[in-house]
């Protein structure tokens, strides 16, 4: 699993945003790694509305918790029940079965390219 | 980032360690999954290395009176072998810090502070065995500590050591410590530990670290043996019902406050630093005490987190997170004592969301002998 995935939009807060019509939003396997095991997830409700920049939902690990920022404004058109489920998923699989929900986009907000956010995080770029 | 690291730094770099700044230290938090590593120590082993904490001698024909002295308990009564827990007071009766005291000999005590701590407990036993025919020694720069925690932490030692000694180290009693040979080093092996399960904590000079740590690690290899961070340290003795100072012992808390009343001698002539403020606080009372809080939902309380009853703030957590071994979250508080028998409903409030705890005994977890 490389630390970041190429063909991703990130933001800031370490959120992913796979483009398209709905566009899939999980957390990087940065800030999955940072956080350690996760053991709960909370996301927001299908049919509600995300802002940019604020927070939807929270993931928690064992030793922490922290908020989920909504890397996009928009219409919350599914959510990933398997994670709720099994939030271990998103430190397994960050960028592919650990997805979080998927937002039909209005407006984006600040967001970076894969190069971007690797070398804000110090990471290498994919 | 702290400067200071143990003797064992490049060895948990090679492990690919995630380090964590603790108490002035740069010390593995995790190796890989944190759940995985309690899990270990909950049903295999698991190492640590612990060699950021203090270790401080007080030695002479006084020893025992000078610790007596300096700490709330009694130590005279002390058998050699044998270890005590207990505490260090300030003047007004504030936790300064927990400890460890170990007799080695009837005048050489070992005495382990935390981290954090040892500096000043270092101080502050120079200072009051003044009056006293004792040395106190800070040999915490020097002193390597490796923990081997778990059920099978025994049989993984025993393996290491001479078959003469092998029935010595089944004798070794909880609280207890024996100067052992491994690799031709001698090992000052003590059967104590902050996770739970049965287990050793090993003192070596740190030079000798480095070579025992790979000793034990290669001697538990088949034995599901791995090693643990700072992490799952914490989720252990959280669910083992231990406190951890910076938590739930501060300086603007006393022993009674946290419990450990039993800790604290206050027999007539047992003379120590703190007495008169201990003496008042036992008269007085206590406004708050400690109590084990179990979630009935998933989402964990956290330090600070307040404990809310019909809406008024009644407490405050002081560790909590998710048990790994119970599967519901678990956490430590001071309370106000109205609310403080196992059973209370109470609320914590998450981040501005109320979820409903229990009041419930301490320790969460006790293994089954």
């Amino acid at each position: 699993m490389s630390t970041v995935a190429p063909n991703l939009k990130y933001s800031a807060e370490h959120e992913w945003l796979a483009a398209g019509d709905p566009a899939t939003v999980g957390i990087t396997a940065v800030a999955a790694e940072a956080l350690g095991d996760i053991v709960y997830v909370s996301l927001p409700e299908v049919g509600s509305t995300v802002t940019a920049g604020e927070t939807c939902g929270e993931v928690e690990s064992t030793k922490s918790v922290s908020d989920l920022y909504a890397p996009v404004t928009g219409e919350v058109v599914s959510i990933n029940q398997t994670v709720l489920d099994d939030p271990a998923l998103v430190n397994g699989d960050p960028y592919g079965a650990g997805w979080l929900f998927t937002v039909r986009v209005t407006e984006e907000g600040p967001l970076l390219s894969p190069e971007e956010y690797a070398a804000a995080n110090g990471v290498t770029a994919p | 980032m702290s400067e200071r690291t143990t003797a064992l730094y490049e060895a948990h770099a090679a492990l690919g360690a995630h380090f964590t700044d603790f108490g002035g230290w740069q010390m593995p938090l995790r190796y890989g999954s944190e759940l995985a590593e309690h899990t270990a120590v909950r049903t295999a082993a698991g190492l640590f290395d612990l060699s950021h904490m203090g270790e401080v001698w007080v030695q002479g024909p006084d020893a025992a009176a000078a610790l007596s002295h300096a700490l709330v308990g009694v130590f005279e009564p002390l058998a050699v072998g044998r270890a005590k827990y207990s505490l260090i007071v300030a003047q007004d009766g504030g936790i300064l810090d927990d400890l460890i005291v170990y007799r080695i000999t009837p005048e050489r005590f070992l005495v382990v502070p935390n981290a954090g701590n040892a500096e000043l407990v270092f101080t502050e036993l120079t200072t009051r065995a003044a009056g006293f025919t004792a040395t106190v020694t800070d040999a915490s720069a020097h002193t390597a500590l490796i923990a081997l925690q778990g059920p099978r932490a025994a049989e993984i030692l025993t393996g290491l050591l001479p078959e003469a000694e092998h029935e010595t180290l089944a004798a070794l009693r909880y609280y207890a410590a024996h100067e052992f040979s491994i690799d031709d080093q001698p090992v000052l092996v003590a059967r104590t530990g902050y996770t739970g399960e049965d287990g050793f904590e090993l003192f070596i000079p740190d030079t000798a670290a480095p070579g025992l740590w790979d000793t034990l690690l290669a001697a538990g290899l088949t034995r599901g043996l791995i090693p643990c961070g700072l992490a799952a340290r914490d989720s252990l003795r959280l669910e083992a019902g231990m406190p951890l100072y910076g938590n739930e012992l501060t300086s603007a808390l006393t022993p009674f406050d946290a419990g450990f009343d039993r800790v604290v001698n206050l027999d007539e002539g047992h003379d120590f630093v703190g007495r008169a403020a201990l003496e008042a606080a036992h008269a007085t009372g206590v406004r708050r005490v400690l109590v084990g809080l179990r979630g009935e939902g998933r989402r964990a309380a956290r330090a600070g987190y307040p404990i809310l009853v019909d809406g008024e703030a009644v407490g405050t957590v002081t560790s909590g997170q998710p048990s790994p071994t119970l599967g519901f979250p678990i956490a430590f508080a001071y309370i106000d004592p109205a609310y403080a028998t196992p059973g209370t409903p109470v609320q914590a409030d998450l981040r501005g969301k109320p979820e409903a705890f229990t009041v419930t005994a301490t320790p969460f977890y006790r293994r089954t002998r």
